[in-house]
């Protein structure tokens, strides 16, 4: 009996040291818990929520670009893409070639998908066609059970629906490429398939139309396969681009621009600056690249000597040729150096020390005031004048006309031409400037050069007095950007009344270099001038030889010039057109000016009255 | 009286009835509950395919728990060594010919069942020294000679165990039979030069471990080195419990066990799925669930009269304990991961039946507390 009590003693005795160690053992544990829990808690639960969550980006949709009435002419369009997902299928090369009995599928592409399946998670879609036609999206559709793996999914792309007409102005998508990556820290730029604007006004206009990226929250398993979507962030849309283009015109001009080789042509309004058309011939169909442009369609575009590609109405540069008078009469007027009663005897030809400059007439114009000057374009009046006036102050009313400088147009294809002056040819050249060449600067040729545009913000300025630029956009999404007043141009109303006469004159009177291309609706009248510059110096020899523009190869002939507006009582609106190489500005380009102005008047975009007219007509 | 093998049992069953341990049954069905609620949300609140099953394991454990408490505890008395020497020929069968999973050889393929010899050798050992100690009374047991027997009765399966290779078991049944020693009355002496000797063998025993093995201790002290790798099971752990908070994340909505970033979250990390669904405070319930299990248990060792129930009863509750202890310690990167599931929670027919039929054990001893045994 004694022994069991002993044994009982120290049973007991060694049961409750168990039970302190036991007790001991479950504080431990409980405060770890609660350490890990409590204190710790906040921290774990941001490493199981990282643990968990995987961001996606969305790429929200692309603002649309509209003209004045609301016309789309740059939308998004859905874009149907053949998707493969490998782990749904157990023969990849089986999955692609039952798909190719369907829809064609180049053998390129057949390689890049089983390369990129052997590269990536057997989970992840893997995009085996995109742009698929509504005939090839239900082909896939229908015959969906017998192709596992393969599904279609959708989505955006953008499309140009008046194709060539707004291939330069719009401009156009792409994908984004190493440089725009680097210079950009959105991260929407890494998303596949997303495509940045490349020219014209979806590259002016980039950061407005993108808009800000969405995201998804996805709940992903440990392997990282999505479990399903926790949350989403449509992100912000990109704004909406309002041009004060009209669909309806730009169509116009650019099928117009189309009968020649190579034209170019703007037409605005002379008091907002609010562009309405301007066009580059020959166009592209910007969808092409957006869908993927061919070796052969690029090869054909890059050796086309019309350069396609380049908008030339913007960042064509062209000597202005006589158009370049304008520029001379005001600085004449304005320094004094000419009254609008100053006349000048035109022997067909200038002498200026040894060197001998001719009229364009061999025959001469006899005696000439301004307004004959400008009306029948004669050279010498503007030889004279331009040796007292000098070249700087020529420059100075060039500039004052908008020359030399960018006009402020929001497209990055924009040139801003050039203008001399004494200063900037010892500074390019390291020669002082000739009395010579001012001669010559003052009819536009020399060392002059400007674009298309900058020829129609001259007469915009001419007959507004104001210094009026050119807009495209007049609202992003949904603000007003057109400032509604500019300020006056700093020539005197009377030389720029002079000026206006002497190109009411060229259209409107006989003799007018621009009288066979008038307007005949006594509504719609237009002033204008035309310019025909040469590309080529011409030696003495082929002077003597009176060698034919005509018989010139393509591009040596002569081009045609035209600035011009209307209605020539009452001017609102301001057209420019360049014919590459059209040789005669009276008879390549006024013609085309005259089709866009009438056109313009009629469309009236300005809301602007016209005379009622009830005499008859000449 | 020594040597005689008069024992009357003098019960009849209904009274026997009477006399089991119903609050202990409410406590072992509360946490298999616990466990089968923790299973259907590991399945992604599915029964199918662990808490269906497990209901089933925890009838079958329990109708075995019922019979065994209800067996007489001379049985179990007699049978201590007899069941001792199966469990060791099984582990050398299973030595021989067992089948292969996870790097060792720790099952024997008979048809229907995976029977796992070592579950059932952690119970034979405590019964067999049980049965040593209950002979010794008490006095002998400060004598070394008395202590080589039972020693060698540990170190046999110990290493048997160790040949499959199961460390994680093999280290179990020593801490079990060390526990048997403890309360036995071995000297304490032994136990503080048991523990110098342990620390001074590590060395050895590093050298004799497994590549995986060494691994497991490398990232216990390192975690997060290895996040990706090795490591990664303690990290997530960790990251689960922690981020369950007081509440939880609620039932079915614990992320890490239900995306699989929680590895093994039916069987060894269950009680981190538990927390992380049920927070601080399913914990805490859970944890003293297991603790008045643990004191209800040295209760009834308390109240028994006879040396091998009472060595026993507090044997089987002290390797339940140890078992909740090391697998709790575990989760939470106390302890290299070793792969102890934890007692009635954990999904596991085997572990299921072996640890109902250890409590089956203890209500016998309760049962039969007055019950006379032979000193031997």
């Amino acid at each position: 009996m004694k022994r069991d009590i002993d044994s009982g003693q120290v049973f007991t005795r060694r049961a409750f040291v168990i039970g302190a160690l036991q007790t001991g053992l479950l504080t431990v544990l409980g405060s770890r818990l609660a350490w890990l829990s409590v204190v710790q808690g906040s921290r774990y639960r941001v490493l199981a929520e990282k643990n968990r969550i995987n961001m996606r980006l969305l790429a929200p949709a692309r603002g649309e670009i509209l003209d004045r009435n609301g016309t789309p002419l740059a939308v998004n369009a859905q874009n149907f893409r053949a998707i493969l997902i490998p782990e749904q299928t157990d023969d990849l090369a089986a999955a692609l070639s039952r798909l190719q009995k369907l829809i064609p599928i180049t053998q390129r592409d057949i390689q890049r998908v089983m390369k990129q399946a052997q590269k990536s998670a057997s989970y992840a879609p893997l995009e085996v066609k995109e742009n698929l036609t509504w005939d090839e999206v239900s082909l896939i559709e229908v015959n969906l059970p017998d192709l596992p793996g393969i599904s279609v999914d959708e989505g955006q792309i953008r499309q140009y629906p008046l194709k060539d007409a707004t291939a330069h102005l719009v401009g156009y998508v792409g994908a984004v490429n190493k440089s725009e990556l680097d210079e950009d820290s959105d991260q929407l730029l890494s998303l596949p398939n997303f495509a940045v604007g490349k020219s014209g006004l979806e590259k002016t206009y980039e950061d407005q139309l993108r808009g800000t990226a969405g995201a998804a929250q996805d709940e992903v398993n440990v392997v990282g396969r999505v479990v399903r979507e926790l949350k989403r962030d449509t992100g912000v849309p990109g704004k909406a681009l309002q041009l004060t283009i009209d669909a309806q015109l730009q169509k116009y001009m650019q099928d117009r621009l189309g009968q020649e080789k190579s034209a170019s042509g703007v037409v605005m309004d002379a008091l907002t600056g609010a562009v309405y058309a301007l066009s580059s011939s020959p166009g592209f169909d910007p969808n092409n690249f957006t869908r993927g442009l061919t070796p052969e369609m690029w090869e054909a575009m890059s050796d086309d000597p019309a350069l396609p590609m380049n908008n030339k109405a913007v960042g064509g540069l062209y000597p202005p040729g006589s158009c370049f008078k304008m520029v001379t009469a005001a600085a004449g007027l304005e320094t004094g150096v000419i009254t609008e009663n100053t006349t000048q005897f035109c022997p067909g030809y200038f002498q200026l020390g040894n060197a001998t400059f001719h009229c364009w007439k061999h025959e001469g114009h006899g005696t000439v005031g301004i307004l004959d000057a400008i009306t029948r374009s004669c050279d010498v009046f503007f030889y004279k004048m331009a040796v007292d006036i000098g070249v700087d102050r020529i420059a100075k009313y060039a500039n004052l006309f908008g020359y030399g400088q960018k006009t402020g147009i929001e497209l990055p294809e924009e040139k801003s031409g050039l203008i001399p002056t004494a200063a900037w040819k010892k500074n390019y050249t390291g020669e002082s400037w000739q009395p010579g060449e001012t001669v010559v600067t003052a009819i536009g040729q020399g060392y002059n050069q400007v674009t298309p545009l900058q020829l129609a913000v001259m007469s915009a300025r001419l007959v507004s007095g104001r210094m009026v630029s050119p807009r495209l956009v007049s609202s992003v999404g949904g603000v007003a950007v057109i400032p509604d007043k500019w300020p006056a141009l700093a020539v005197r109303p009377r030389t720029l009344a002079v000026i206006r006469e002497g190109m009411n004159r060229v259209c409107n009177t006989q003799g007018g270099t621009a009288f066979a291309a008038r307007i005949t609706d006594a509504r719609f009248l237009m002033g204008g001038k035309t310019g025909s510059a040469q590309v080529k110096h011409m030696t003495r020899a082929e002077r003597a030889a009176h060698q034919k523009n005509e018989e010139l190869p393509w591009n040596l002939r002569d081009q045609a010039l035209f600035t011009s507006f209307a209605p020539v009582y009452n001017p609102r609106y301001a057209c420019a057109v360049v014919v590459e190489h059209g040789m005669h500005g009276g008879s390549a380009a006024a013609p085309i000016a005259r089709d866009i102005l009438f056109m313009t008047q009629q469309r009236n975009p300005a809301g602007i009255e016209f005379p009622d007219v009830t005499t008859k007509e000449g | 009286m020594a040597g005689s093998i008069h024992i009357h049992d003098g019960m009849r069953v209904g009274q026997k009835i009477g006399q089991l341990d119903w609050g202990l049954i409410v406590l072992l069905a509360v946490v298999g509950c616990v466990g089968i609620t923790a299973l259907y949300s590991a399945a992604g609140g599915h029964l199918a395919p662990w808490a269906a099953r497990q209901i089933v394991h925890f009838m079958l454990g329990g109708t075995a728990m019922l019979i065994i408490a209800l067996t007489d505890i001379k049985w179990w008395h007699r049978l201590a060594y007899p069941l001792y020497a199966a469990g060791l020929v099984l582990l050398v069968v299973v030595w021989a010919f067992g089948t292969k999973g996870m790097g060792a050889q720790r099952w024997i393929n008979i048809g229907f069942f995976q029977l796992q010899p070592s579950e059932l050798m952690k119970i034979a050992v405590i019964m067999a020294l049980a049965r040593y100690f209950h002979a010794a009374g008490g006095r002998e047991s400060r004598r070394i000679l008395f202590l080589i027997p039972p020693a060698l009765m540990i170190l046999l399966p110990v290493g048997l165990v160790m040949l499959q290779p199961d460390l994680g078991t093999a280290m179990m049944i020593t801490l079990g039979g060390a526990g048997m020693f403890f309360i036995g009355g071995a000297p304490i002496w032994l136990f503080i030069g048991g523990t110098a000797a342990a620390v001074a063998a590590a060395p050895v025993a590093w050298h004799f471990m497994h590549d995986y093995q060494r691994q497991r201790v490398r990232i216990f002290l390192h975690p997060e080195s290895d996040p990706l790798g090795a490591g990664y099971h303690i990290t997530q752990s960790k990251i689960a419990l922690g981020s369950g908070g007081v509440n939880g994340r609620g039932f079915l909505h614990g992320t890490q066990s239900h995306l699989n970033f929680l590895p093994e979250k039916q069987t060894d990390f269950i009680f981190t799925l538990w927390c992380e669904e049920w927070g601080l405070i399913g914990g805490f319930v859970l944890m003293g669930l297991f603790a008045l299990i643990m004191v209800y248990c040295g209760w009834i060792a308390s109240r028994c009269r006879h040396d091998f129930g009472r060595l026993l009863a507090f044997g089987l509750m002290m390797n339940f304990s140890l078992y909740c202890f090391v697998n709790v310690a575990m989760v939470m990167g106390f302890i290299p991961v070793v792969g102890v599931p934890l007692p009635l929670v954990s999904y596991g027919g085997t572990a299921v039946l072996s640890i109902l039929a250890g409590f089956g054990l203890i209500m016998s001893c309760h049962i039969h507390r007055d019950a006379k045994l032979p000193r031997m």
